[in-house]
């Protein structure tokens, strides 16, 4: 006679899958990146109590699937050095580290490989991703936040409730510069064009220009160098059936602080906003509801723009209906 | 004669010293490297030894301080023109034993090729005093001892940072001022004697190697980028830039800016033709002028095998081998004569 509340069994990470009595758990994995040992957990629960396989997610989880309802406690009881690893010793408040995950609503907040390897990289991101784990899991509303290093976006931050995309502000010597023409001509071909040649040296059109970092990469002279750390917010995108759209600039040349502070704020205005008529809503069809005034106005409380930082004032978010 | 210094009476010498110059040394800058996280070791004006880096090798050499990135020659108006000044200070360069072997280089070329002494060169280059930096260990792609440059004269101060302090070794009027503020002390000299990177330069390169594969394989890595030819303390080629400022048009200046052989443009002429696109083609003269060509010309090899061409290579060509590449192809058309 099995009796399962599905409420709370999918508040801890499990799923009602097609085979009646089976789930599948979703494991979290902080910013895309463990220390391989954990793999030996996911893969002691796949083969003791799952199906012996595993389905590796696009947020950068491992699903694993065919476990019984109700191995669910053992499963959670092994499942335990993973949550105090990649959880709690990243300073998220989890109480209880046999239980299994507290929420799932708040998606893992996923992250590229970012500075620790990628040459193109403005910053670490993985920590980051902690950062902002930190800050608002457990959560039970469906929130779906990505990092990525450097406006390339492999982590698809666009197609995220919040992606954070980071920037570096070029810092030009002109002493140094040869005039060889390398960062005009690249960030034309790749970037923006932001850059172009006056009397032998480069002028940089701060509207135009991306914060990639390119033009210090390729620098043979390092007349660029990196300058502060900025991020750009991008927010709203979202796949699924109703308006699927990519993610708009909503802040761009804020810092880490802003870009953290937005985020919580984020919970608030949903807290507020949102439908409970429904089962969930995302935070999106939310702001379609509202409009981006009201978004604003809850989100930007408290935030520091700073000299270069800038917030949209209106975001023709497009996409399309079916 | 030769005396220790703890850091603070070094920097009691430098205090004194800055009065009447200026003093470069490279200093590591945190989070100024290319890739986010990573520092750059460059030269810069210090004002304390603590500023010093003494573990790592400079990405850039110390020419930069004589023979400057973009150098004002001459500001312009419609009736005349006036020099620039270089200062009444002299000029220290904290710099390891390749580099002092590398501003020889320079010198002919500046100052005793084809007969002419470049004035604006000369200026900053007479007010230079060495302080070397002992090499305690030779770093991986260095190939000094090859070259014959692991060893350095010519310099006021030869300093071995040991134990918290200096040794140093002191030369001509400056003893007066370190016996000032040291303590007698004895010191041998040390050079590095062997490298991990060994090169044998060919005894003469000639045309039948021009023709050979590796240049073709050369231009298919490289990207011309000109970090090679940038970080090289030989290299000293230049072009001219005449600039007419943008509010008043009639005023400017003429800069002389540094050129690389390895760049587009190098060989650029009117009607926009260039003699030497293929990048195997730069590769090859590059090489020719550092162990072959100059050596014509001067009696001796123009690379010093400091290895900085070798470290910044994006494209992790390697010089040293390519020498060693060249070296070989020679002996193969010795031995089929
Ligand atoms: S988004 Fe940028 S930093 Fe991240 S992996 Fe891609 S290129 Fe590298
Ligand atoms: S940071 Fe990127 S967009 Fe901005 S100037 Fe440099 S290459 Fe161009
Ligand atoms: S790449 Fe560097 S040296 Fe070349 S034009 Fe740009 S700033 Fe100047
Ligand atoms: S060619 Fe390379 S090894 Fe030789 S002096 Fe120049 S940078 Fe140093
Ligand atoms: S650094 Fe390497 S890729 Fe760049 S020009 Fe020199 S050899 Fe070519």
């Amino acid at each position: 006679m099995l009796d399962i509340n599905t409420k709370k069994l999918m508040k801890n990470a499990y799923r009602i899958t097609k085979h009646r009595g089976i789930t599948a758990l979703r494991v979290r994995v902080l910013g895309g990146g463990l220390d391989a040992g954990y793999l030996d957990v996911i893969k002691a629960i796949a083969e003791r109590f799952g199906n012996g396989k595993v389905h590796i997610t696009t947020r950068q989880g491992f699903e694993i699937p065919g476990i019984p309802m109700e191995k669910i406690p053992g499963v959670n009881r092994l499942l335990a050095p993973v949550i105090q690893g990649l959880e709690v010793e990243m300073g998220v408040g989890i109480a209880d580290v046999n239980g299994g995950y507290p929420a799932a609503g708040t998606r893992n907040v996923s992250a590229c490989i970012g500075n620790s390897v990628c040459p193109f990289a403005n910053f670490n991101t993985t920590e980051l991703a902690g950062k902002i784990e930190k800050l608002i899991y457990p959560n039970d509303f469906h929130v779906k936040i990505a990092v990525t290093g450097c406006p390339n976006d492999c982590i698809k931050a666009h197609m995220q409730d919040i992606g954070v995309i980071g920037l570096v502000l070029p810092v030009y010597d002109p002493g140094r510069c040869m005039g060889c023409g390398a960062c005009v001509k690249n960030c034309r071909k790749v970037a923006s064009g932001a850059l172009e040649m006056v009397n032998y040296k480069v002028r940089r059109d701060h509207r135009r220009c991306l914060g990639c970092g390119e033009c210090v990469l390729k620098c043979p002279t390092s007349a660029w160098t990196r300058g502060d750390q900025y991020y750009r917010l991008v927010i709203m995108g979202r796949t699924g059936k109703k308006n699927p759209r990519l993610a708009r600039t909503f802040l761009e040349w804020v810092n880490e602080g802003a870009v953290l502070k937005v985020i919580g704020n984020m919970y608030g205005y949903i807290e507020k906003y949102i439908d409970r008529s429904l089962p969930k809503e995302h935070v999106g069809y939310i702001v379609d509801r509202t409009g981006l005034p009201v978004f604003s106005q809850e989100v930007l409380q408290g935030i520091e723009l700073g000299s270069l930082g800038r917030a949209a004032g209106f975001i023709p978010f497009g996409g399309y209906t079916y | 004669m030769a005396y220790w210094l703890d850091m603070d009476s070094f920097n009691g010498i430098l205090k004194e010293l800055s009065a009447d110059n200026v003093v470069y040394a490279p200093v590591k800058m945190t989070g100024k490297g290319a890739f986010s996280g990573t520092d750059l070791v460059a030269y810069r004006e210090i004002s304390g030894v603590e500023q010093i880096e003494f573990k790592e090798k400079s990405r850039f050499s110390p020419k930069e301080i004589v023979f400057p990135i973009t150098q004002t020659l001459l500001y312009f108006t419609e009736e005349e023109y006036a020099v620039p000044g270089t200062g009444e200070k002299g000029i220290i360069v904290f710099c390891r034993p390749c580099d002092v072997n590398a501003f020889k280089r320079l010198d002919e070329i500046f100052l005793r090729n084809g007969g002419r002494v470049d004035s604006y060169y000369r200026e900053l280059r007479e007010k230079v005093r060495f302080f070397v930096i002992e090499c305690a260990e030779s770093f991986d792609s260095c190939f000094c001892v090859s070259m014959g440059t692991n060893r350095a004269d010519g310099y006021d101060v030869f300093i071995r940072a040991a134990g918290g302090g200096f040794l140093c070794d002191v030369r001509g009027d400056l003893a007066t001022l370190f016996e000032k503020f040291g303590g007698p002390a004895e010191m041998s000299l040390r050079f590095i004697e062997e490298n991990k990177t060994k090169v044998s330069i060919p005894e003469s390169v000639d045309q039948s190697v021009f023709g050979h594969g590796i240049w073709r394989e050369y231009a298919s890595r490289c990207i011309a980028c000109g970090r090679c030819t940038v970080s090289c303390p030989t290299c000293s080629c230049f072009t001219m830039q005449d600039i007419f400022y943008e509010d008043n048009p009639n005023r400017g200046e003429r800069r002389r800016v540094w050129a690389s052989c390895m760049i587009d443009g190098f060989t650029a002429m009117a009607g926009g033709h260039g003699f030497r696109e293929d990048h195997g083609d730069r590769m090859r003269f590059k090489l020719m002028h550092k162990i072959s060509d100059f050596r014509k010309r001067f009696g001796y090899n123009m690379c010093v095998g400091c290895g900085r061409c070798d470290d910044v290579c994006p494209e992790y060509i390697s010089f040293a081998r390519a020498i060693n590449r060249v070296d070989a192809l020679m002996k193969e058309a010795v031995e089929n004569v």
